[in-house]
């Protein structure tokens, strides 16, 4: 199928012997060789028009010769296609030519492979550690790094700033002057550091360090099996912890060939739709709340106990809820959920049209938002933006609209999209889609849940029933090797993604049929977003800077895994 | 001379100097809500309207070192947030107490790993423990509180040294 691609077959003219195309995977794959990696991409990027990267990382086979992968995940807007990369480096040459000339986006991701793998990327501008601290030493995400060894930081090696784009100094009015605001700052949301050069109150250059909330989630699902790994997706992004369920899940299951029963894709879609309108009302209520709009702070959360109290009524917790089961839910949805439900769906609209009367068309809001840190859809492109934040710069896109998953070609909804790329249009992309999350919601919930199970009854993956466990001989031993030796994947991999709160949100999942993921790669949407920051920002004045912030609805958690 | 009636039904009491000042301290904690994960989230819920940490009296939420005096550890601290956390706590004046908000914060959690604290004990003293992951805004209520119960009974780790130092 893949060798009907024109874009393959001139691959192969014009890069003989060196990229090799791979069976058997989910999305087209080639096998590129470094010494061609760059040319390669970059046709690809003018020729093919693959706009965007969405993924790089490293992978450690550590008993081939050529060690790593550093593998690429590419997506064209135009023709909807994706294709993944693969270049195999050495150990003792664990180098490729960086490409951060082509796809801006590949900065940060770049360095966060370099830091976990120790690969080096030729041309990158500051290849330096992004995740871990600078008193690190070795890189942990290679096989043979032990996950409990831990570095202390001392404090004479805390990272000093290195301004790159600085413009030379001209007869200004005021003194230049370097400040540090963060990690512990309310308006940097208690874990990023900015460190920025003023002329007067603008911003000329700034620098951007993250990783203080680097809690090694991939390290942690590689020495967990692959149900316990559900709880760590859930403090990926933690205002939205059932979104990360699903997708976790999702990808696995699509790695088994699981075919959900009815209900539990109701339920998560359902679950998912609500999750995303918390998600919306932490962003929109604490940048609010950084302008010094107070009230509605308390509107949005009132919101979000709400759905809190239905969560608990599912799963038993509010906030990290650890959902989903791989094949379904762990759970039967409680009885009243549909009541539940009715009575978000009367309460929940009341309060967003009370904030919506009291900031979208307030001057004071209007004149902190309007303009500020605006970016084009193209650039943004480039920068690697999906979910919100890119449709506030007027690119329709939506993998529930694009790549519809689930039922989502099934229901009436539409993708808001506003075209000034500025704060206060992210804020109003922010405002609408939870009334489309809840249009989707009230016609799941009129259509009524499904009859049936609420999960596979493939006993490799789901725990049978308790009462078969006591009465039967074969569902005890279902049960004992689920409970000893955990599931098994077949080996392979798999990009799996959806449609996050904050973007594009995507599991490479590699599997070698052991009891434990081979290794996981989260592509959280706000990775790339938050990259763009240092360039947002530039000519504009602190104050900016700090609802820029909140807007682009950073969490530490997902940024930082 | 004091008037009859005053006598009867007095404006002003009898106390201890030191009486007072528990009373005063452990009911009007200024926090400091150092929030880097999860956790963060929930305190957001446990100061807004609908569980009203106001009720008790610990709302003036302060993000200055220097203005308060509680320092609620709410999320994973890790090795690279480690120095700074120390620094904020010294930063802090006395007296003062600190909240270790959740499982990471107590113990690093099921983060095992290594870039993350096993605990803020290893870099800072702390009062109480709030179990949970993350705690509800009851569980970390409840921790404000047994918190103000140890203040008020001269307990906690600042009145404690305080007499070591008195002899």
């Amino acid at each position: 199928m893949d060798k009907k691609l024109p874009v393959w077959v001139r691959a192969q003219d014009n890069y003989a012997g060196k990229v090799e195309l791979e069976h058997d995977v989910d999305i087209p794959t080639w096998i590129v060789d470094s010494s061609v990696s760059k040319e390669l991409l970059s046709d690809l990027y003018r020729e093919e028009k693959f706009d965007m990267l969405l993924d790089l990382c490293g992978v450690d086979y550590p008993g081939r010769e050529k060690r790593f992968d550093v593998v690429y995940h590419l997506y064209s807007f135009s023709t909807g296609k994706r294709l993944r990369v693969k270049v195999p480096v050495s150990e003792d040459r664990c180098e490729v030519d960086s490409v951060v000339d082509i796809w801006k986006a590949a900065d940060w991701f770049e360095r966060e492979a370099y830091d976990m793998f120790g690969i080096k990327f030729k041309g990158h501008p500051a290849l330096r550690r992004i995740l871990t601290h600078e008193g690190f030493v070795g890189h942990p995400l290679r096989k043979d790094y032990d996950p409990g060894k831990r570095w202390q930081l001392e404090e004479d090696k805390i990272y000093k700033p290195v301004f790159l784009n600085l413009p030379p100094e001209e007869d200004s009015m005021f003194e230049r002057m370097t400040i540090n605001i963060g990690p512990s700052h309310p308006a940097m949301h208690g874990t990023f550091r900015l460190m920025a050069v003023l002329e007067g109150e603008v911003i000329v250059d700034s620098d951007v360090e993250i990783g203080y909330l680097h809690r090694c989630f991939e390290k942690m699902a590689e020495t967990h099996p692959w149900q316990q790994v559900v709880p760590y997706t859930d403090r990926l992004n933690y205002c939205s912890a059932f979104i990360n369920n699903v997708a976790y899940c999702k990808t696995v299951e699509d790695m088994l060939g699981l075919e959900l029963p009815p209900k539990a894709i109701w339920g998560r879609m359902v679950l998912m739709e609500l999750s995303r309108i918390m998600d919306h009302c932490v962003c929109n209520g604490t940048t609010l709340v950084d302008v010094g709009a107070l009230t509605n702070f308390w509107y949005f959360f009132e919101i979000r106990e709400e759905i809190y109290s239905l969560l608990t009524k599912c799963f038993g917790s509010r906030l990290t809820v650890a959902g989903c089961r791989i094949g379904g839910f762990q759970h039967d949805l409680p009885p009243d959920f549909i009541d539940l439900c009715k009575h978000l769906l009367e309460i929940i609209p009341p309060l967003i049209e009370d904030i919506d009367k009291l900031v979208t068309h307030n001057r004071i809001w209007l004149d902190r938002s309007v303009g500020i840190s605006a970016i084009s859809g193209k650039e943004a492109i480039n920068w690697g933006w999906t979910g919100p934040c890119l449709r506030a710069s007027g690119v329709q896109f939506d993998l529930r609209k694009n790549e519809p998953y689930y039922w989502y070609d099934k229901v009436d909804f539409d993708i808001p999209v506003f075209y000034g790329g500025d704060v206060y249009d992210r804020y109003r992309v922010r405002m609408a889609e939870i009334k489309e999350s809840l249009k989707i919601v009230r016609q799941l919930v009129e259509q009524g849940i499904p009859d049936g199970p609420y999960a596979v009854d493939d006993y490799h993956v789901m725990l049978p029933p308790k009462d078969m466990v006591y009465n039967q001989m074969e569902s005890m031993i279902y049960h004992f090797k689920l409970i000893f030796e955990g599931m098994r994947v077949p080996p392979g991999e798999r990009y799996g993604y959806l449609e996050g709160a904050n973007g594009e949100l995507g599991f490479y999942i590699v599997s070698d049929g052991s009891p434990n993921p081979y290794r996981i790669k989260v592509r959280p949407p706000c990775f790339p977003i938050f990259s763009t920051f240092s360039r947002l920002i530039r000519n504009q004045t602190v104050a900016d800077a700090i609802i820029t912030l909140g807007g682009l609805n950073i969490i530490a958690g997902e940024l930082e895994r | 001379m004091v008037k009859e009636n005053e006598l009867t039904s007095p404006s002003w009491i009898t106390s201890k100097l030191e009486v007072i000042e528990k009373w005063a301290r452990s009911r009007s904690f200024w926090p400091l809500p150092f929030g880097t994960a999860c956790c963060a989230i929930e305190y957001m819920g446990v100061v807004s309207s609908h569980y009203d940490v106001a009720r008790f009296g610990y709302e003036v939420v302060r993000f200055s070192p220097r203005q308060s005096d509680l320092l609620i550890v709410a999320g994973t601290i890790t090795d690279k947030m480690a120095p700074v956390l120390r620094k904020i706590y010294e930063q802090m004046p006395d007296p003062k107490w600190v909240i270790s908000m959740g499982a990471c914060a107590s113990s690093g959690g099921f983060y095992r790993a290594y870039h993350v604290v096993q605990g803020i004990d290893e870099i800072i003293p702390v009062d109480v423990y709030v179990p949970g992951c993350p705690p509800s805004p009851e569980g970390l209520i409840f921790g404000i509180l047994q918190l103000k119960e140890l203040i008020k009974r001269g307990r906690d780790r600042y009145s404690r040294k305080a007499e070591v130092s008195d002899g």
